[in-house]
This record gives structure tokens, C-alpha cells and sequence, in this order.
């Protein structure tokens, strides 16, 4: 048993949420640059270029690289030896985001009531925390700020076994497809296959917090991944919307099994932002 | 083509832009998005004044980040611009003449652009601090209440954007996707 008191994640969270709003992964990096060498329309190699420059001006100037700095989503996997004290775990975590939110001068975009009155919480609180047990003794705290454009083209969908998988690589194409402009191509497809409803949409957002330089480690769905990233980019979107050919940076499939009756499939847009930073304790 | 255009916009400069050409604007542009683009119209239903004069000028679809110190404005790229697609007809016929945002238009609107000789431009949505560059000053002028999506007025300078709807009805995202699809 290994105590860890709750205080001791706060100005870790809070790094994370400044980290991830500042500074971009290599990995998106890498891939734009990738790209870009094969984009065919040159209105949309000078919006690749502009991403580049502004993913290194955010660095440079201690500024987050979008303005929608995101809902805070923390992903928690928590050592099943671990015993925390000091107080309130998921206060703790919001503390955080209070703090990071605050003292990197993040954009606050939560508000308290989803249509009735819609007024903002101020400190961008309460974070959207997910927590797993695993063994050890440990915690691994991921933050993933989302933005609400891409967030909002997502969607789940029950389908039916007999769809099979072109159905589902139809549904995840053509879901990209209607999206168009919105999400601020070029995007990475979170996919979330199997699971039941909310189980979906959950593995379609954890997803995305893979390495987009990483194939996917089971080679069946890596060639489904290719198959879907080859159709996506074919659809003549381009970044931002404008033409082109570089409409998806990646596709990431996680998947689960589900009851004999179903087949949920989930698609969670993220856009070329995809920020997410990581911490053990 | 690489075009200046200064506010408050003319019509005759305005009907010379085409889909695709590369624009800088330099003056005044006036921010808004959902929250404040709702209490605008409900202003206007009322047969009340705006906020600003409307006249010839530019709506920029944004909720910037707080500025840190030393700074005019945060981060403050476009946010995405179908969801003001309900108002924005009821602004042009105020007087609005161009809009700033990213993603495409819903046909009302277009229709509306047509009707008003009004544009859409397309900035780089996620190069937030790119755009914040050519930002030089920015306070708040109405709706303080709502945080970040308080109407501001921002004086800019070579502010980069791209004709996205001209005053023709043409639409570059769907010219643009026709072109590269395969």
C-alpha cells in the first residue's frame, strides 16, 4: 500500500493543462510535415505551413496554440496499491484545471447548465475525469483539452452485425464526409468499435491519445486504419475545408467486445490539435 | 490574389473579391459568436439599437483566451461558423458586410450574402496565435458577462483571411472539395 496525498496532484494537473494547451505533440508535427510533401493543392500547403509556424509561435510565446483551449478531459489510471488521503480526489483534479486554467491564461469554456441559462463556471471547471484500477502503485494522469468544434461532429451509432465492417467503414467515412470544413481539417479519427453505447464513444476518445507515429499494435485493425485514412483523404476535403488532399493526419481504432445483439460504433472528431500530455506519480 | 481591404468595407471593393483570393484586413473588426450573436438578434426583433453601428463592417466569429501580461488579446483564432448561421441574415440586413469565421455557410446565408453584397472569409482555424499576432488592441464593448464570448472591438492590422463566399454566391468549400475529390 502506498499512500499519495490528493494535494500532490493538483500542480501536476495543472502543468498538464498548461503543457498540452502550448506545447504540440511531435508526432502531429511530424505527420503535417509528412503530408504536406504529398499535398497536391497549394492553398492547402500554405495552410499546413501556418499550422507549423503557429504550433512553434505557441511554444515561443508561452501562448496555447488555439484559442479553445478545450474541455479539460483527464484520464486517471489509479495503482489498485494506492491509498489516497488528504481530501477529496475529484476536487483535487479540478483544482488543477482551476489552477492551470487560470495561471496559463487558458480560455474558460465550460458553463454551468448545458440550455436553460448557459452561464460560464468562470475556471473552466468541472473537468471531465475518467479513472481506471490497475495494478501497482502508481497514478498515470493523462490530459487531453478537447475542443468543441471537432467534439461537435462526433457521433455514435448502434449498428447491426449484418452492416459488417464495410458498413462500419462506410459509417466512419461518411461521417468525416458530412463534417466537411467544420472541424478544422486536417483530423484524427477516433474510432471506438464494440462496447456497449457509452463504452463506444469512451474508446473512441481514448483512441485518439495514441502516438499518431505508432501503428496500431494488432495488424488486423492497422489495415482497417489505412483503409479508412486512404478513403478519408480521398474525399477532397483538405485542410481547413478549402480542397485538398490532407483531410485526416490519422485514423485510431480501439475496440471491445459487445453483446450478441449489437454493434456500437463510435466516431470522436478531433481536430489537428490534438493535444494530450501525461504524468506518473 | 493578395488583397488590403481597410473597414469600414466599401461595396465596390467587396464585389471585386473572388473565391479563394488572399486577404488582409486592416481597421476595426467587432467579435461575437452564439451567446452574443442570440442577444444581438433579440436586440434587432425588438427594434432596438446594437451595441455598435453595423454599417459596413466585420463580424469575427471568436472567443479569444484571457491576454497574458504585456499582450493586446490571448490566442484568437476563428471559431467554427455554422452555429451563428440562425443570425447571421438578420446582421446583414443591419448593415453587416463581411463575416470571419471557418467552415462552411448554410444556403440562407449564402442567399443572404447575395441579397446584401456581403462576404464570408475564412481564417486558419487552430492558428490561434498566428492571428493574434496581427491583433494590436481589443476591449470589450458589450456583454462583459459572458467571459469570452463578450463582444469586443479589436483594431487589426493585415489580418489574414480567405474569400471563402463571394458576393456572388460562390463557395469554396464546395469548389475546393470538387476539385480534389477522388
Amino acid at each position: 500500500m502506498r499512500e499519495v496525498n490528493v494535494k500532490d496532484l493538483i500542480p501536476i494537473v495543472k502543468k498538464l493543462c498548461i503543457d498540452a494547451n502550448y506545447y504540440m505533440g511531435e508526432d502531429v508535427i511530424q505527420r503535417i510535415k509528412e503530408l504536406k510533401e504529398k499535398e497536391e493543392s497549394s492553398t492547402a500547403r500554405s495552410v499546413l505551413d501556418i499550422l507549423l509556424e503557429n504550433y512553434e509561435l505557441a511554444a515561443e510565446e508561452q501562448m496555447p496554440i488555439c484559442q479553445d483551449t478545450g474541455v479539460a478531459v483527464c484520464f486517471v489510471e489509479i495503482g489498485q496499491d494506492v491509498h489516497m488521503i488528504g481530501g477529496d480526489f475529484t476536487e483535487a483534479m479540478n483544482e488543477g484545471v482551476r489552477q492551470g486554467y487560470k495561471d496559463g491564461y487558458l480560455r474558460k469554456s465550460m458553463v454551468a447548465d448545458p440550455i436553460i441559462d448557459r452561464i460560464n463556471t468562470k475556471d473552466n471547471t468541472p473537468a471531465m475525469i475518467y479513472t481506471d484500477i490497475v495494478p501497482g502503485d502508481k497514478i498515470k494522469i493523462t490530459v487531453a483539452p478537447k475542443g468543441g468544434g471537432s467534439e461537435n461532429m462526433s457521433e455514435v451509432k448502434m449498428m447491426k452485425a449484418a452492416d459488417g465492417i464495410e458498413g462500419v467503414i462506410d459509417f466512419v467515412v461518411d461521417r468525416v464526409r458530412r463534417s466537411g470544413g467544420n472541424p478544422c481539417p486536417p483530423i484524427v479519427v477516433g474510432v471506438g468499435l464494440g462496447g456497449n453505447f457509452e463504452q463506444s464513444a469512451l474508446l473512441a476518445k481514448k483512441s485518439l491519445l495514441r502516438s499518431l507515429t505508432e501503428k496500431n499494435p494488432d495488424p488486423k485493425w492497422a489495415k482497417i486504419e489505412d483503409e479508412i485514412l486512404e478513403k478519408v483523404n480521398n474525399l477532397g476535403i483538405g485542410p481547413q475545408g478549402l480542397g485538398g488532399r490532407t483531410t485526416a493526419l490519422g485514423v485510431c481504432i480501439l475496440s471491445k467486445p459487445c453483446h450478441i445483439a449489437s454493434m456500437p460504433v463510435a466516431v470522436n472528431v478531433q481536430c489537428h490539435a490534438a493535444r494530450h500530455k501525461s504524468a506518473v506519480i | 490574389m493578395e488583397i488590403h481591404l481597410t473597414t469600414p468595407l466599401k461595396t465596390e471593393d467587396l464585389e471585386k473579391l473572388k473565391i479563394g483570393d488572399q486577404v488582409y484586413i486592416t481597421g476595426t473588426v467587432y467579435t461575437g459568436r452564439d451567446a452574443a450573436h442570440k442577444r444581438l438578434v433579440e436586440l434587432l426583433e425588438r427594434g432596438e439599437k446594437l451595441p455598435f453601428d453595423a454599417e459596413g463592417q466585420i463580424i469575427y466569429y471568436v472567443g479569444p483566451a484571457p491576454a497574458p501580461p504585456g499582450k493586446p488579446i490571448g490566442s484568437a483564432g476563428p471559431t467554427t461558423s455554422y452555429r451563428m448561421d440562425p443570425y447571421a441574415p438578420a446582421l446583414m440586413d443591419a448593415g453587416m458586410k463581411a463575416m470571419i469565421g471557418k467552415g462552411p455557410r448554410s444556403q440562407p446565408v449564402i442567399d443572404s450574402m447575395i441579397k446584401n453584397k456581403a462576404v464570408y472569409l475564412a481564417a486558419v482555424g487552430g492558428a490561434a496565435v498566428v492571428v493574434a499576432k496581427s491583433i494590436k488592441e481589443s476591449k470589450v464593448i458589450a456583454y462583459e458577462d459572458l467571459g469570452p464570448e463578450a463582444i469586443r472591438e479589436m483594431k487589426v492590422e493585415n489580418f489574414p483571411c480567405v474569400v471563402a463566399n463571394d458576393v456572388n454566391g460562390n463557395d469554396i468549400y464546395k469548389a475546393g472539395v470538387k476539385k480534389y475529390q477522388k
